[in-house]
């Protein structure tokens, strides 16, 4: 009882950590991005300020806008709250955890993303349809990259539990794991792919015709807005995490491991940081591709990754 | 549990002469349209329900055999229920159940043929599916394959005064007998020196590796045939849309999985061995059936095609599975062979509820709106939010998400292809993580025509001005849809139950139950392999997202406010919006043409720049037509001119032909 | 699991970066990434030698690495920029078949390759066995990208990737040839080149092009 107890405490305060810290990290990476075009930037705090300006704000609703249209949102922020639940990021004992392995965390945002393109066609206008066209697009091309991004830590660690994965890696000696390396790689692509961040879509843009994302919630306003960018930002986070689990796990303290949970902390810090920086820096030095090199892109994300398990299945590295 | 041996046996066959009395009660009083729909299909429910329940206790209980004083002399039918055949009859007791209870209301007079005959053929397709599941001898499985397929041929061509219908009809006609032609060999090939038809003897029947091989590629193109296997899918997507909904259902739910039945019979029970490069071929032709068939569906802009299509693309995930489960069990691995089967035989049922869900969905919408093209349809969840929600159920299971049935199968399914690379064959262990990504590529693309598939037809604004007037579906059409959605859910929610199920059907076919495996499965969470392995909890996960959603909105209206405010859209700076501009079907395929080029045969009509009514066309068509089809048929019509050479049309050459033709075999024979 | 000894993982990063570039040159659209990418091939390669040298105390891998980094890192980059410069072909360059389309065969000729090693360097007694099936990969890989390519500057590029990855086969399987066979090489190398240069030029002064599709009015029957 009582470590049921402890894991639903872990669990609640992780979840809730990424749930309040997501903006923080959007708020990081255009921060750095501002520093890095040399501009002084926004601060940190932007996205919360947008959000409490959000959801203070009438919701202004389209006339047709049906029950999908006003659930979206919340289903949206259901799931994403969910799948931050799921991904260990301090600490490996969650009660949630079992209940989703990676390739269900893929189904879960793939749930999140057809409410989202569903309630974008809803009210039937010409850019939300494109937007929800596009993302699944995106979305179903990047989708067994991630499988396969997926393939080479499962083989090593014959497991697709995410706890599972985290305490292995995370636990034992260091060897070079050029394979892992690979899936990384492919794995930054998929998640610059998933977030709809530069080089496939730009999360800043004016253009509806080059919108991806922003097309899909074109017609949302007030406390609807403010869920979906609120999930955005946990989405993003969630990927961050998902990404240190998988390929840097050191730090992550182990279940009970009481004493180590600041050192846990600490390193996540640093960790979502670095993971900042570096994103801020390749959405700085690269553009936004035209829709149809996406196939491309992800095409590449793919093959790396494949490669990866290849080279896990040849070198046994 | 049954007082004497054969009871669920009987009472099986109860339920399939009941029918059959049903059928000829149609027959009677054939013009009675409210006879038929009030009285004969609601019984046909009651039946099929009874069915169901029956199979479903039998799938746990001792295999039983019966032979029947019928058929031909020295020839009686051989019957026999065990676990395989009894699941597949409570899948096609539960789809029929639903099926029937929506016919109820849906058959209209005036529609195609005379009501009573519909119920006649309606009725002898179910009991033929039922017989086809129980024959224990080759003779009698051929009998019922045929009765199904000829009835449900008459009832694709229901509306058999259209030209379209009747040439849908005769194509799936000819690809079913293609097929059964194939079975007759297969059986001929397996019977080999034994004496015997019964699937006893076919059983214990010694074949070397090469006729064995030959067997089941036989079975593999007869059942194909059957289930819209590439190349032998072209009758799909003509059949399906022609068909009355509540047929298409039936064939796409229950009468694909009769040929699933079939190879799974033929190759883990009837054959004694496996070799891994069936399994292989199988995984192949599979993983190209299903991004096929996702593919065409993603730019079809006909809805019931859309659903054959779709159709297709589970039919290949399923013999995907199969052929995962041959290559298991070819290298005697039955853990993941168990699972392999498992995931195909849950999708199999998966795909049943679904798939009839969304088509007696678009049932519903074509009745309400005489409109089967998506590019006229849109906004209906406004007038229908009956049908419209029960079609979001089934949209959603049919895209693979959590936590619907359509994601536990396709998990399962993801799960054993992850444990390929520890096969003993370094080429398997290579390419095999490579289809589970054409696999992932299917079901993603699934969800993007599922997408198109609702948000085009339920969401959005009316593309046409007669949309106003569509009106919900009747008591009894959401009866039907109430109970497939149910079924969707319930299968996602509980999927140990049904995994305890499936366990009694593959024991006997891998030696194995997953059940055996694991100990720490509870009704929250399961883990097919092992805890540590893997793990999906669907009712923590659904627990999870209605409780965060429920706790968001309290919190959200507690914190700040409700109010909301109606306005106009944002309309892009170009206030003149019509309803015509709204993404289109054709859109939506679009991206998927320039991405897939190769896989499609695109033929564009320009418009003359200096036309008055410029008009634009562009056709995506299936290459294999072209590939395949249609030089096979051009051969063949060669070969008829060269043979109508012998036709002269004067009686005494013909009987001088006969009268050579007696002359030479007295010579042979003498 | 067990963890391999370091010097392996060193060479397994080798061998895993050396099919990265491969890989990558067979998706890169402009002549002067690809360039740039072979002189990291050969950089690869000679850290690889050096590598096994260090480990295995073969002496005169030491030159044979000193050769790669002279030669394949600067002589013949810099020849070949000089080249596209003198020529004027910076831009992109025209691929027959579509890249994902050319990363895919890509990809089933590594596993092709590396079944075809499989059993080789299960006999092979060296700390570089595994690698031999990555080798024969990266030479399949340039000789797809040979065929993929319209232009003649992009298949003397995969010729020379072709070499690197043989040069690689040598060291992992063998602790690389005799020194004498890898100078020959070497010089041949350099030997091609030389008339691959004067080639261009011939080529460009008959064609007004370097593209070779225009060789095809060479055949015996033409107009």
């Amino acid at each position: 009882m009582l470590t049921l107890f402890a894991s639903f405490l872990s669990q609640l305060t992780q979840t809730l950590l990424v749930v309040l810290i997501a903006p923080l990290m959007l708020g990081w990476v255009g921060q750095c991005r501002a520093w890095l075009q040399n501009r002084s930037g926004p601060g940190l705090l932007q996205p919360y300020r947008v959000l409490f300006k959000l959801f203070d704000k009438e919701a202004l609703l389209a006339h047709n806008a049906s029950v999908v249209f006003r659930s979206a949102p919340y289903i949206q922020f259901g799931c994403m709250v969910l799948a931050a639940s799921v991904v260990p990021i301090v600490e490996t004992n969650l009660l949630f955890a079992p209940a989703a392995d990676v390739i269900a965390l893929v189904g879960v945002f793939a749930l999140a993303r057809v409410f989202s393109a569903l309630a974008a066609m809803d009210v039937g206008t010409s850019f939300g349809s494109l937007g929800a066209r596009r993302e699944m697009l995106v979305a179903s091309l990047s989708e067994p990259a991630l499988l396969m991004v997926f393939f080479t830590p499962l083989l090593i660690v014959q497991s697709s539990s995410l706890n599972v994965i985290v305490d292995t890696l995370a636990h034992r000696e260091f060897a070079l794991y050029p394979s892992l390396a690979f899936a990384a790689v492919a794995f930054i692509m998929v998640l610059l792919a998933e977030n709809a961040r530069i080089p496939i879509d730009n999360p800043a843009t004016h253009l509806e015709l080059t919108m991806i994302h922003e097309a899909l919630v074109l017609e949302y306003s007030g406390r609807y807005l403010a869920l979906i960018e609120w999930a955005t930002a946990i989405k993003f986070t969630t990927y961050c995490a998902i990404g240190i689990a998988l390929f840097a796990p050191w730090g992550i303290a182990g279940a009970g491991a009481w004493q180590t949970l600041p050192a846990a902390i600490v390193a996540l810090i640093v960790k979502l940081g670095i993971i900042g920086l570096g994103l801020a820096l390749l959405e700085t030095i690269s553009a936004k591709m035209r829709i149809f090199r996406a196939p491309e892109f992800l095409g590449m994300a793919f093959m790396l990754a494949a490669l990866g398990m290849l080279t896990r299945l040849l070198l046994g590295a | 549990m049954y007082p004497f041996d054969a009871a669920p046996l009987d009472l099986i066959l109860g339920v399939v002469l009941f029918w059959l009395l049903i059928g000829v009660a149609g027959v009677l009083r054939a013009r009675s349209m409210r006879f038929v729909s009030r009285v004969l299909f609601p019984m046909g429910a009651a039946g099929a329900l009874a069915l169901m329940l029956v199979a479903l206790v039998s799938v746990r209980a001792e295999t039983i055999t019966v032979v029947l004083p019928l058929g031909l002399p020295d020839l009686p039918f051989h019957l026999r229920l065990d676990a395989l055949s009894a699941f597949f009859v409570a899948l096609v007791g539960a789809v029929a159940f639903g099926i029937s209870l929506f016919s109820v209301g849906y058959f209209r007079r005036g529609e195609g043929a005379l009501p009573g005959l519909l119920c006649f053929q309606y009725h002898v397709f179910l009991a033929s599916m039922v017989m086809v599941m129980l024959a224990d001898d080759a003779y009698l499985f051929m009998v019922a394959w045929e009765t199904m397929a000829l009835s449900s041929y008459f009832l694709v061509t229901t509306s058999h005064r259209i030209a379209e219908i009747r040439r849908a009809g005769f194509l799936y006609l000819l690809v079913a007998h293609i097929g059964a032609i194939a079975l007759l060999l297969c059986f001929g090939v397996m019977h080999g020196e034994a004496g015997q038809y019964t699937f006893d003897s076919l059983r214990s029947s010694e074949l070397s590796t090469f006729w064995a091989s030959t067997a089941f590629l036989l079975a593999l193109f007869g059942f194909g045939a059957k289930a819209g296997l590439l190349p032998l899918h072209v009758w799909l997507p003509e059949a399906h849309p022609a068909a009355p909904s509540p047929v298409s259902a039936l064939m796409s739910g229950v009468m694909l999985k009769t040929a699933i039945y079939g190879l799974l019979r033929v190759t883990f029970d009837l054959l004694s061995t496996q070799i891994w490069w069936w399994g292989a071929v199988a995984l192949v032709l599979g993983l190209l059936t299903a991004l096929f068939g996702v593919m065409f569906a993603a730019v079809q802009s006909d809805m019931k095609r859309l659903l054959a299509y779709s159709s297709i693309e589970n039919i290949g995930i399923i013999i995907a599975g199969v052929g995962l489960a041959i290559i298991f069990h070819a290298y005697n691995n039955p853990h993941l062979a168990a699972l392999a089967l498992v995931a195909t035989l849950y999708h199999c049922l998966n795909h049943a509820f679904f798939k009839s869900l969304l088509f007696l969905g678009t049932g519903s919408v074509l009745h309400a709106t005489n409109e089967r093209s998506l590019g006229k349809l849109g906004g209906l969840i406004r007038n229908m939010p009956w049908v419209a929600g029960f079609s979001l159920v089934g949209a959603l299971a049919i895209a693979g998400l959590p936590p619907l049935n359509g994601f536990v199968s396709e998990w399962l399914l993801l799960q054993a292809f992850l444990f390929s690379p520890g096969l003993p064959n370094p080429y398997l262990n290579m390419l095999v993580p490579l289809g589970s990504a054409a696999l992932v590529l299917a079901a993603a693309l699934s969800g993007y025509v599922m997408v198109k598939f609702y948000g085009v037809i339920f969401l959005g604004q009316y593309r046409e001005p007669t949309m106003h007037e569509a009106h919900d579906a009747g008591p009894w059409e959401r009866a039907g849809l109430a109970w497939f959605a149910f079924g969707c859910i319930a299968l996602g929610l509980f999927p140990m139950a049904i995994i305890l199920l499936l366990d009694h059907v593959t024991l006997p076919l891998v030696n194995f139950t997953l059940s055996a495996a694991i100990s720490g499965n509870s009704w929250l969470l399961f883990a097919p392999v092992a805890a540590e392995r893997a793990s999906y909890g669907p009712l923590l996960f659904l627990l999870g997202i209605v409780g965060t959603v429920l706790v968001t909105f309290f919190v959200v209206r507690g914190f700040y406010h409700g109010r909301t405010r109606r306005g106009a859209p944002w309309d892009c700076g170009f206030p003149e919006q019509t309803a015509r501009m709204q993404d289109t079907a054709e859109g939506f395929g679009q991206p998927i043409t320039q991405i897939f080029e190769p896989f499609f045969r695109i033929r564009r009509q320009m418009p003359d720049p200096f036309s008055r009514k410029p008009v634009y066309e562009k056709s995506n068509e299936d290459r294999l037509w072209y590939w395949l089809y249609l030089p096979i048929a051009r051969a063949h019509e060669r070969i008829a001119s060269w043979i109508g050479i012998l036709q002269h049309g004067r009686i005494h050459l013909y009987l001088l032909y006969s009268f050579v033709t007696l002359l030479a075999l007295l010579f042979f024979v003498r | 699991m067990s963890t391999m000894p370091m010097s392996v993982q060193l060479i397994n990063l080798m061998a895993a970066l050396m099919l990265l570039i491969a890989f990558a040159m067979l998706a890169q659209r402009r002549i002067l990434s690809l360039i740039y990418l072979f002189a990291w091939q050969g950089a690869v390669l000679a850290v690889n030698s050096l590598i096994v040298a260090w480990y295995t105390g073969h002496n005169e891998l030491y030159l044979s690495a000193f050769f790669t980094v002279l030669l394949k890192v600067i002589v013949l980059p810099v020849a070949l920029l000089y080249l596209i410069r003198k020529l004027n072909i910076t831009w992109d360059v025209e691929t027959l078949i579509n890249i994902p389309t050319t990363l895919f065969a890509g990809i089933i000729l590594v596993v092709f390759a590396f079944n075809l090693a499989l059993p080789i360097s299960q006999l092979a007694g060296t700390i570089t066995r595994g690698t031999l099936g990555i080798a024969i990969a990266v030479v399949l890989l340039a000789f797809l990208m040979m065929i993929t390519r319209r232009k003649a500057v992009p298949q003397v590029i995969g010729f020379l990737a072709m070499e690197n990855g043989l040069f690689f086969a040598a060291t992992s399987a063998t602790y690389g040839m005799p020194m004498v066979v890898e100078l020959g090489i070497l010089l041949d190398v350099m030997v091609g080149i030389l008339i691959l240069g004067i080639f261009f030029f011939q080529v460009r002064e008959a064609f007004d092009s370097l593209d070779l599709k225009h060789m095809e009015k060479l055949k015996e029957s033409g107009e």
